[in-house]
């Protein structure tokens, strides 16, 4: 899992029917100082977030599907799974 | 997922077992600003409708072999959907 920014939303009418009626949202990875990377995903969200939200990503195919309750069970990699409250880090 | 833009389209007659009927598009991937990002790829459509010049969204890997009617196809990109709007900070 990464922790991500949302910078934008998507919307598309014609889709894989796993994404009907679900938010696609754009989520930039940071690194541990909070920047933004040059990566990105177009995310699955599961948690009403919203642009400028720190999020937590998951990106892995049999993980999204475990937590994406809808047949049919397919192309999904990148789900938002949580909205980041706090990290610390140690030294 | 990541956006693209189909550049074209690519036909092979002869192909592995699974990919008939599978259409081949020329894709070339895109940072979330749209711009340009690496070298074009072959993507499978699987909403069977992108053409030329659209604005798509691209899966890679394991998951590509899963946006198609038939799974577990040899693929490693797919479309899985056409983009209407984008509204990126």
């Amino acid at each position: 899992m990464y922790i991500g920014r949302v910078s934008g939303t998507v919307v598309a009418t014609i889709k894989n029917e796993l994404f009907e009626g679900r938010k696609l949202l754009v989520v930039d990875r940071l690194d541990l100082a909070g920047q933004p990377t040059a990566k990105y995903d177009i995310a699955v969200d599961m948690v009403q977030a919203g642009v400028g939200d720190r999020v937590l990503v998951l990106d892995e195919g049999n993980s999204a599907r475990q937590i994406v309750d809808r047949e049919p069970l397919g192309a999904i990699r990148a789900v938002i799974v949580g909205i980041v409250d706090e990290i610390e880090i140690g030294d | 997922m990541q956006f693209a833009r189909v550049i074209g389209t690519l036909v092979a007659t002869q192909k592995a077992e699974g990919l008939e009927g599978v259409k081949f598009l020329v894709v070339q991937p895109l940072d979330k600003h749209l711009q340009p990002e690496g070298e074009p790829q072959i993507a499978a459509d699987g909403t069977a409708q992108a053409g030329p010049g659209e604005l798509v969204f691209v899966i890679y890997s394991r998951e590509a072999a899963l946006a198609l009617p038939e799974w577990f196809v040899p693929v490693d990109l797919a479309i899985t959907g056409i983009v209407d709007e984008v509204d990126v900070v």
